[in-house]
């Protein structure tokens, strides 16, 4: 029961990362890649439709640990609390980014509007990566499984860390990256004309910086965190993950230069998938590792809830998910294909 | 009070106050557009449909603000009560999550085809998008408020040898007594709020002359939905609610009447200040022995007053409850006058022009929101000293590792970004006001925004 709760929060959150994470990558995009006022309103259309709905994954993920694991939704949004509201207050800025742009035919509203939807989407890309980060590396969890961290201490990765140091940092602009590409290939899709060569060339031109610190980061984890490494010996066949990984690498590089805009959007949906799966394997059974003393871990048998909750929670869920597939089975159908200039997404 | 627990306390009652604005709205607007669009389904005259497309932009302004300033409050959860989210995790987590999986979704899902997809889709299509989204907003509600009622009155848990809580029967939650009765209150609040607000807008076009045709459908749907959810708000809901903090909040009741001293043949206080040191209410405007009819139904009955309970169990800002509470209550009988006098007017054919009425109707789009919030403040404020009723109290479930001072810095945050959000959507709905419904060109250009 434990584990099948923790494989439906690490679905949850993939699936989150994997679906708002091309809607961010479109934000930062946005003011790179979109020239004119019609291309930008081309790339906010692009994700218009999906965008909350995507969103929305991030609020079931966060309730679904608040109801399965307790102890970690307590601690570690009370523990990363300076960096939450941080990130409370860049969606706020991207959901009216995204919505409110094109309430007036104003250069000056709707350049407000794109630097809020730009610039919060890629603070939110970085914080979130800085997070997952975080929790790779570990916080100074107290006796009573607390903690508290400031943004920064000293940059080094030690027993009091703050949110940001190298290793947070590096976790972050690997997402910065990755999400980026991600958000390009999605605006390749989806839309025409220049505006699609452009973003194609530019996951083009990102590809190898990918490929670098994609690198970098399993070297930082693994220098960090060799302990990370115990699942994978006692199970070897999760090292396919990180083969899978480089595999979809290797997929993005054959179909950018194929111009397949679908199937490469696809192999970065596939490295997101694969990076997190890999990610999860090596901390199960931890949730938030102590970077003190590994008796303060908390993990999934110290922070679940109880038996019966966790029960009768799965016929619930299931029962919801199903509905949820279904919506967006629908709402991707209804909205495919790319979008065109006379608004036929209207 | 320690300093942090005061902060902590006062971000969760400013962001979800502020947040609770624009929910009442569109959980009020919802039903009302569907009326339209109905009426359009059944009578083919278009000044309906412009009608709900007008209600439509408000509702999406609405919903936007409603969707951002959301998100903190289930995050707040977790960053400001982490206690108490480690205790009831197994317990309030479950609606919680059944809010984003069952009623968000759905509404993302539908929303867009509201709003954007009326071309795309059958007229009888685009009527079950309006109605799927009401269904979603309406559902959202009653999953917040299954968590407000079970933080209310607790039910079907165990507590587990940790001291946290869990579920034992998924039904026993969701049914709460507590939350039924709750939800039927709340949610005639919110039509009450859409309906005042539908009547204010189209009174104020009838004053000025324009837009003729639809205001008059503004007001007539406005003052019917408005009169008969004003008076389900008093009876039987509020009333049922009243006679249940009685029973299962008895310290709640006398701290919202004022009601120091325990009395047979209590009196109701109409008018009066709470006088906490003196332990009285101060120019008191009293009934006599209306409190014990209204909760007994007998005039003689004992109502037990604050001195029946250990100070340390008294609500614990008595003057700002009683005050929330009569402010609510006094709003609550206005509403129902206002509205039996417009629907007196319209059932007699003199509504439009009369003036002074749609003078009145107009004013009053503050006053629904003004109740709504001294509402939950009641309830919320009626709760105190405890955050599980009965079982926890809010001393012992924030998050004791946040300090006052960066509370305050998230705190001073959120008021800085809600203060820009208020300007922005104030500009823009009053943007939709001047334009106004039935403009072709301008249902073409909103047709084509971002879906």
């Amino acid at each position: 029961m434990l584990l099948i709760w923790f494989l439906l929060v690490a679905i949850m959150i993939t699936a989150y990362v994997v679906l708002d994470g091309f809607d961010l990558g479109a934000g930062v995009v946005h003011l790179f890649v979109a020239r004119t006022d019609d291309e930008r309103r081309a790339v906010i259309r692009t994700i218009g439709p999906v965008w909350d709905g995507n969103e929305v994954w991030l609020l079931a993920s966060g309730g679904t640990l608040y109801f399965a694991f307790p102890l970690l939704y307590a601690s570690g949004f009370s523990g990363f609390y300076l960096p939450l509201m941080i990130v409370l207050w860049l969606l706020i800025l991207r959901g009216i980014g995204v919505e409110l742009r094109m309430h007036l035919e104003s250069p000056v509203w709707r350049g407000f509007f794109d630097g809020a939807f730009s610039l919060s989407s890629l603070l939110l890309t970085v914080f979130f990566g800085a997070a997952l980060g975080n929790v790779i590396r570990g916080v100074p969890l107290q006796k009573d499984g607390y903690f508290f961290l400031p943004l920064w201490t000293d940059w080094r990765v030690g027993a009091l860390p703050g949110v940001l140091d190298w290793y947070t940092v590096l976790a972050g602009v690997v997402t910065l990256v990755a999400l980026t590409l991600h958000g390009a290939h999605y605006v390749a899709l989806k839309t025409s004309g220049d505006l699609s060569v452009r973003a194609a060339l530019l996951a083009r031109r990102l590809w190898p910086v990918l490929a670098l610190v994609t690198i970098l980061s399993l070297w930082g984890t693994l220098a960090i965190r060799p302990e990370l490494l115990r699942n994978y010996q006692a199970f070897p066949v999760l090292y396919g993950i990180p083969l899978a990984v480089a595999a979809s690498l290797a997929a993005m590089f054959v179909y950018q230069r194929r111009q397949a805009e679908k199937a490469a959007f696809l192999s970065s949906c596939a490295w997101l998938v694969f990076m997190l799966v890999g990610a999860a394997a090596g901390v199960y059974p931890n949730l938030l590792t102590s970077s003190t003393t590994s008796d303060l871990n908390i993990t999934v048998y110290n922070a679940a809830s109880g038996m019966h909750s966790l029960s009768i929670g799965l016929i619930w869920w299931s029962f919801g998910m199903i509905l949820a597939l279904g919506y967006f089975v629908f709402v991707y159908r209804m909205f495919r294909g790319k979008i065109t200039a006379e608004g036929g997404h209207g | 009070m320690d300093s942090a627990l005061l902060i902590h306390r006062l971000q969760f009652a400013f962001t979800v106050t502020f947040h609770y604005l624009f929910p009442q709205l569109t959980m009020g607007l919802a039903p009302l557009i569907v009326v339209f669009k109905t009426m359009f389904l059944r009578t083919g005259n278009e000044t309906y449909n412009q009608a709900a497309r007008f209600w439509a932009k408000v509702f999406g302004i609405n919903f936007i603000m409603g969707v951002v300033t959301g998100i903190p409050m289930e995050f707040q959860f977790g960053t400001n009560w982490s206690q108490f989210s480690r205790v009831t995790g197994g317990v309030i987590g479950q609606p919680l999550v059944m809010e984003g999986v069952f009623s968000f979704f759905l509404e993302s899902a539908f929303l867009g085809m509201f709003l954007y997809g009326e071309k795309r889709l059958s007229p009888r299509g685009h009527w079950w998008s309006a109605m799927l989204v009401f269904l979603g907003s309406w559902l959202s509600g009653f999953f917040i408020i299954v968590t407000d009622a079970w933080m209310q009155h607790p039910v079907a848990f165990e507590r587990a040898a940790d001291g946290s809580f869990q579920v034992t029967s998924f039904w026993g939650l969701l049914l709460n007594p507590w939350a039924l009765l709750q939800y039927a209150h709340n949610m005639s609040g919110a039509v009450i709020t859409g309906a005042f607000v539908m009547a204010a807008v189209g009174a104020y076009y009838l004053l000025e002359g324009k837009f003729v045709e639809h205001a008059r459908q503004f007001v007539r749907i406005g003052v019917i939905a408005g009169l008969i959810f004003s008076v389900l708000q008093i009876f039987p809901t509020g009333d049922l609610h009243g006679k249940m903090m009685a029973k299962y909040q008895p310290a709640s009741t006398a701290g919202m009447e004022g009601l120091f001293e325990s009395e047979s043949g209590a009196p109701m206080v109409i008018i009066g200040q709470p006088d906490e040191e003196r332990q009285r209410i101060d120019n008191p405007i009293v009934v006599n022995k209306a409190l014990s009819f209204l909760i007994y139904g007998t005039t003689s009955a004992e109502v037990r007053g604050l001195n029946h309970f250990p100070k340390s169990d008294w609500p614990t800002n008595i003057p700002l409850l009683y005050y929330s509470y009569h402010i609510m209550a006094g709003l609550g009988t206005i509403f129902v006058a206002v509205m039996l006098l417009a629907a007196f007017l319209l059932w007699r054919n003199r509504l439009y022009g009369a003036h002074i009425v749609l003078w009145i109707l107009m004013l009053c789009l503050p006053l629904p929101y003004i109740a709504n919030t001294a509402g939950w403040l009641t309830a919320e404020l009626g709760r105190q000293p405890w955050l599980v009723y009965g079982l926890m109290r809010t001393t012992e479930g924030y998050s004791k590792y946040v300090s006052a001072g960066n509370g305050l810095f998230s705190l001073l945050g959120f008021m800085g970004m809600y203060a820009m959000l208020a300007i922005l959507f104030l500009f823009l709905v009053s943007r939709e006001i001047t334009h106004g419904p039935g403009d072709p060109a301008r249902d073409e250009t909103i047709g084509t925004i971002t879906a």
